[in-house]
């Protein structure tokens, strides 16, 4: 756990040599790790497949910047409330879906989410601000702020407790959130709890004959799915106070399910490598272009670096939809248990290739004992 | 023998379509006895077995255990009150290891049918371990402890089971076919450990096609022919019975 918080601490210095240590990019990895880890909690534990969780991360946006627009700049009250609120409807959104199981679960929550998106565009503009999404006025009325203040000129900024929550203090203060979310995580995995939602997804028959009143354990793990969402939706308008009902979509559920399952489902850190991966192609792969391949590959003759670099531009810049979707391929295909399995059986092949090699030399310098002995 | 009821099924309907699986069936489960039910193929055994755990409600009828109505009841509420069922296919936590699915049942009769828990790790919970561990070591299983059950011989499946349910301690366990499929060296090792559990005086209905299995265990057996119960004795008695040969041997001697 502690090697785990060093790690993600010092993020923006290991990051430095892939591209990738610039504070917005660290934020979303952060940010959508929350995500991914609540996802894993209902998707990982209990094989219940959401296409909804998008809506949670949009509820939690939305409440985060009403409050930022009627009470506080603060974000404290924000994180808070857009967790209960997405708590709120996770509890009625899970409430409904979780009567089925299977891809009828799948389907209520992709119907829910889209009954949310669309509500946000239409019915509920006054609420959501529509297309335009939710932004910062200055004539908000932020209570708590004029208790203790005068409004200022310009927009204010979210703070936590005074420090603007931008940049990297931004990245600091949702990588520690993030840290106590998978501690947390932890927890749930290891107890009494964790087991029988694996064993729920084992065989949930065989719980209900064991006296297990499923039901329950279901919705538990489903809420507390939906508020990671909520949270982080609360904490990407922290970052940047601006809702749009675009995060509702069914592509954002979609992408964290991309992210759990190429990670490696079911595990602890596999979801946040999948994020890491997938935030990192959507940053860096899609902003390399045609003059960078051309530098890449400057070493070669003329010929074929154009070549090259006419190969390799499907694959970059627009094209890193084209890369991510073979990786996804190739890790459904080949690697059920995603990118963490493969490391991990990576490192068994190196292990165990590198305990023959002592053991011959072992053998070796036994037999020269030997050979000595007979002399 | 004392003879209190512990299940008590009274003129069960249950149809399928226009099959009438079960015909008013009454059947008498008395306290501490081990009791056969045998029969021809769709005589109806399983069925009466989903119908008294609330896998299936009964069209007319009813099911009484300990003297309380328990017909359509959800199953895991029969299940709290003490009816346990090994499965003729093993039903088991394949991906699970040998350990955690003998916990699981533990924790549901310690912990009840909900209880959230999600802050304690389980590695603590050493009530739930050691009655866990007092049976897998009564089963034979100990030396396969972190084993993925799903990877188990079927033998070895069924005595899970046997032990998931045993770790509720039961006021009833019923067994569907406990021996169907298994080789004679593991029939002869489930007869063994069912006759050990049979002296602790735990009441029993055990369904079974091999005869060998029903003998040596039985107190009572009940034939069972197109839904209902067709007769009714002591072994040596339903093995004398004309009425039996005729329905479910066809005349040949046993």
């Amino acid at each position: 756990m502690a090697i785990f918080s060093v790690v993600v601490l010092t993020m923006p210095i290991w990051m430095k040599p892939f591209g990738a240590a610039y504070p917005d990019i660290l934020q979303k990895f952060v940010i959508f790790g929350v995500f991914a880890i609540g996802y894993n909690i209902l998707f990982g534990l209990t094989g219940y497949l959401s296409f909804g969780h998008a809506a949670f991360l949009g509820v939690g946006s939305y409440t985060a910047v009403w409050s930022f627009k009627l009470l506080t700049m603060n974000i404290v009250p924000a994180i808070i409330l857009s967790v209960i609120m997405s708590g709120i409807f996770a509890v009625a959104m899970g409430y409904v879906a979780l009567r089925r199981s299977g891809i009828y679960f799948s389907i209520l929550t992709l119907a829910f989410a889209q009954m949310c998106y669309n509500l946000a565009y239409s019915v509920l503009t006054p609420i959501t601000n529509g297309e335009t999404g939710l932004q910062l006025a200055k004539s908000d009325p932020r209570i708590l702020d004029r208790l203790f203040s005068e409004a200022g000129d310009g927009l204010p900024s979210t703070t936590f407790f005074g420090i603007e929550t931008s940049g990297y203090s931004g990245f600091y203060i949702s990588a520690v959130i993030m840290i106590v979310v998978f501690y947390i995580s932890l927890k749930i995995f290891k107890s009494s709890f964790g087991l029988k939602l694996k064993a729920i997804k084992s065989n949930q028959n065989r719980m209900r004959y064991l006296g297990f009143n499923t039901r329950p354990y279901l919705l538990t793990a489903f809420v507390i799915s939906g508020m990671y969402a909520g949270l982080a939706g609360g904490l990407l308008a922290a970052t940047d106070p601006l809702a749009g009902a675009e995060r509702m979509q069914w592509t954002a559920s979609g992408e964290v399910i991309l992210m759990t399952i190429l990670g490696g489902v079911g595990t602890l850190f596999g979801p946040l490598l999948g994020v890491i991966i997938i935030k990192y192609f959507e940053n860096i792969f899609s902003s390399v272009n045609q003059l960078d391949l051309h530098s890449l590959y400057s070493m070669f003759p003329t010929w074929l670096e154009d070549s090259l670099v006419a190969i390799s531009s499907l694959f970059v810049g627009e094209g890193w939809h084209l890369t991510l979707g073979l990786l996804f391929m190739f890790v459904v295909a080949f690697l059920p248990g995603g990118v963490l399995e493969g490391l991990q059986l990576t490192y068994r092949k190196i292990s165990v290739y590198l305990s023959k090699k002592k053991q011959k030399k072992h053998q070796e310098s036994e037999e020269d004992t030997g050979v000595n002995h007979g002399k | 023998m004392a003879s209190k009821a512990v299940l008590q099924v009274t003129n069960v309907l249950k149809t399928f379509g226009g099959l009438k699986a079960l015909n008013n069936l009454n059947l008498t489960i008395e306290e501490g006895t081990v009791h056969a039910i045998i029969g021809p193929n769709g005589a109806g055994k399983s069925t009466l077995l989903n119908v008294c755990i609330g896998q299936l409600t009964p069209d007319t009828g009813s099911v009484e255990f300990n003297g309380q109505n328990i017909t359509g009841l959800a199953p895991h509420e029969i299940s709290q009150k003490g009816i346990s069922r090994v499965f003729q296919t093993p039903q088991i936590f394949e991906e699970l290891d040998i350990l955690q699915n003998v916990m699981i049942p533990a924790l549901a009769h310690i912990d009840g049918q909900f209880t959230f828990n999600a802050v304690k790790d389980l590695n603590h919970r050493n009530d739930i371990k050691r009655v866990a561990m007092e049976i897998i070591e009564e089963m034979n299983l100990a030396d396969q402890l972190h084993d993925r059950a799903g990877a188990m011989s079927r033998g070895n499946k069924r005595r899970l089971e046997l032990a998931m349910c045993l770790v509720q301690k039961p006021k009833l366990l019923l067994l569907d076919e406990p021996t169907a499929g298994m080789a004679r060296a593991d029939t002869n090792q489930t007869i063994e450990i069912l006759k050990k559990i049979k002296a602790s005086g735990m009441t029993k209905v055990i369904i079974e096609h091999d005869m060998n299995v029903v003998f040596s265990l039985a107190d009572r057996v009940s034939v069972l022919a197109q839904g209902t119960i067709i007769a009714e004795g002591t072994p040596a008695e339903i093995r004398e019975s004309e009425v039996v040969k005729e329905a479910y041997l066809g005349g040949a001697k046993i």
